[in-house]
């Protein structure tokens, strides 16, 4: 396991310098000058292109920027904006909003869906079966916007006045939980229907035979030997769903006005602040990468059959 | 008992009657698809409804119908005065919990011991079932046995709480031969030592010839022969026993070619009329294909279900 371990470990290395070398080079390689439309209606100041060019390296070759960039990067530097603006303090105010929101899709996604999953696994065919089925078809088939601006729409003042949709720019638990529910809608759909038919595909398992076989209480057969079998995959599932759940917050975030990485990455895209996009991007590639690891150091605990030499 | 499939209505028993009293051995042979493990699921009451319906019939145990019961009164039957092992011992246990665990389980939620307590009943039942150093193989997880060592856990875990009666669902059919006759030693010494009731259901007669007492034979969801093990093999009273010991291979027979029963056993929606075993049988006359025969009573407690049983006991 330890050996497993160290190899995955290093295994990330040559993974992060790739990603993060693509998403550096797609951001700085284009064929574009870097400065067109930063300085106003007016072609910038010879002055500031030369002061910036020098700052940001882009004077060097593609692969010495790179490599400079990314010195920079492991000693915490994740540079500065055109106007100035340091690329780690915007993060370092953004990313925890994101990861909380993604915790909280994260928990909805699993309790919701994993509850849907089972109770319709063991009744098939059933009132609720039909009904989660075509509500999860409803979501998977809905675009995430279209999610959001309608619960938001609907729930807020303007609909049924059921709750208050607004997030403030330093949002509290209960402020999230809305644009947590749409951001994991997708997801939750996905896991109750893998769910679902984990459950249908054990249920006739010989061990569940079993256990009923042993007098076992339906409540332990169901609780214990069924469930712990069905949700290897599922569990698989939702690890690396943290990962995708941050890279697609730029949508939720965008809907309800929340001050977190999509909204960063978005504005980096829009106004070409190259380097506050690679930074983001490679921070969510970090995240991709160790929650990957994760997963598979939890599988083998989950599946005791799988054991990593 | 009857299965309800999407084909029409299966009679999968139909006037199957057995009884087992402490410490006596009743085989209960037959092909694939006789019956015979349905029969042990009923007594369990393990099958799944639907498709699976027991529309009459009684199961007594200790005198008390079972089919009456309240399912609850049913579980708590299950294992305690009744436990069943299975064939294929490796899906039978739960992949991903310890053999100690899924022993364990048993003796702390039905006897409410403590998990030290538990855990050293479990290696004592590991150790009954003769699994060397149970001590350290209490805590291993189904896949790190092998075949036979993974029977014997099954057998441990289905001692746990004492059974009275234990059903044996093929133990040894997924296993080697040399593990098969380990397993059914194991089984007979235990059996006696516990004074425990057994049904080994099996398609091997070489097993059934070594450890059971009586016999009832299955065909088509019924029983057609029952006899004491002596006198089944000695001279068999219904034509399919009577097929099914002269498919067996015989040392001085060699060379000459194995004899098997013609035909596939009937669909179970589909049973022909008269004598289920008539398309197949080597003595059929026209009184089998329009009248299901009555139990012929062979004496010393023989049964069959065949028109000339008589006859053929006597020619055996």
């Amino acid at each position: 396991m330890g050996r497993y371990v160290l190899r995955r470990l290093l295994q990330l290395i040559p993974v992060f310098l790739g990603t993060t070398f693509l998403i550096y080079a797609l951001v700085w390689a284009i064929p574009q000058d870097p400065f067109a439309g930063k300085c106003g209606q007016r072609p910038c100041d010879p002055a500031y292109i030369a002061e910036m060019s020098q700052k940001l390296n882009l004077n060097d070759p593609l692969v010495v920027q790179y490599f400079k960039y990314l010195g920079n990067l492991l000693v915490g530097d994740f540079g500065t904006t055109f106007n100035g603006v340091s690329v780690g303090e915007q993060i370092a105010t953004s990313w925890p909003i994101t990861l909380k929101m993604g915790i909280i899709a994260l928990i909805i996604e699993a309790v919701i869906g994993i509850i849907a999953g089972v109770l319709t696994g063991l009744r098939k065919q059933g009132f609720l079966d039909n009904l989660v089925l075509v509500s999860t078809l409803f979501l998977i088939s809905l675009p995430v916007f279209v999610t959001g601006f309608v619960l938001r729409l609907y729930l807020g003042p303007q609909g049924f006045d059921f709750m208050d949709t607004s997030v403030s720019s330093d949002p509290t638990f209960g402020e999230l939980i809305l644009p947590g529910f749409v951001l994991g809608s997708l997801s939750m759909a996905y896991v109750a229907r893998l769910t679902r038919s984990s459950i249908v595909e054990n249920r006739r398992a010989d061990y569940v035979r079993t256990a009923i076989a042993k007098g076992q209480p339906q409540s332990r057969v169901v609780g214990i030997h069924l469930l712990r079998n069905s949700l290897i995959p599922v569990i698989t599932f939702l690890g690396t769903d943290l990962g995708s759940l941050m890279g697609g917050a730029i949508v939720t975030e965008g809907v309800f006005n929340i001050n977190g990485i999509g909204g960063l990455i978005f504005r980096g895209i829009q106004e070409k602040e190259g380097i506050m996009v690679t930074g983001i991007v490679t921070l969510l590639v970090l995240v991709y990468l160790l929650m990957s690891l994760i997963v598979d150091l939890l599988y083998a605990v989950l599946d005791p059959r799988i054991r990593y030499e | 008992m009857e299965f309800r499939t999407r084909d029409g209505v299966a009679k999968v028993l139909n006037g199957v009657s057995y009884h087992v009293s402490a410490g006596e051995t009743l085989a209960v042979l037959g092909e694939s698809g006789s019956g015979k493990s349905v029969t042990a699921q009923t007594i369990m009451g393990i099958l799944d409804t639907p498709p699976g319906f027991v529309t009459n019939g009684t199961i007594k145990f200790r005198g008390e119908d079972l089919l009456t019961q309240s399912a609850e009164e049913r579980r708590q039957v299950r294992g305690e005065g009744i436990a069943m092992i299975f064939q294929d011992a490796l899906s039978a246990l739960n992949p991903v919990f310890t053999i100690g665990f899924q022993i364990e389980e048993q003796l702390k939620v039905r006897r409410g011991m403590s998990k030290a307590d538990a855990r050293k009943r479990a290696i004592e039942l590991l150790d009954q079932v003769k699994i060397p150093n149970a001590k350290g193989r209490v805590s291993d997880y189904p896949h790190q046995f092998s075949g036979g060592m993974r029977q014997r856990a099954m057998i441990a875990m289905s001692l746990a709480l004492d059974p009275e009666l234990l059903i044996a669902d093929e133990p040894t059919t997924a296993l080697d031969v040399t593990v098969q006759a380990q397993i059914m030693d194991l089984l007979a010494e235990i059996q006696k030592e516990r004074d425990m009731g057994m049904i080994l259901i099996t398609h091997d007669l070489g097993v059934v010839a070594d450890v059971a007492d009586r016999i009832s034979v299955m065909y088509a969801g019924r029983i057609v022969e029952h006899a004491d093990v002596y006198e089944l093999f000695r001279a068999p009273g219904h034509p399919y026993t009577e097929s099914l010991l002269e498919s067996l291979p015989r040392v001085d027979l060699r060379g000459q070619e194995l004899k098997t029963i013609k035909g596939l056993p009937p669909s179970l929606t589909n049973i022909p009329p008269g004598c289920p075993f008539n398309p197949r049988c080597p003595r059929v006359f026209d009184r089998c294909v329009s009248e299901v025969p009555a139990a012929h009573n062979l004496g010393m407690g023989r049964t069959s279900r065949c028109h000339i049983a008589e006859e053929v006991v006597a020619r055996g």
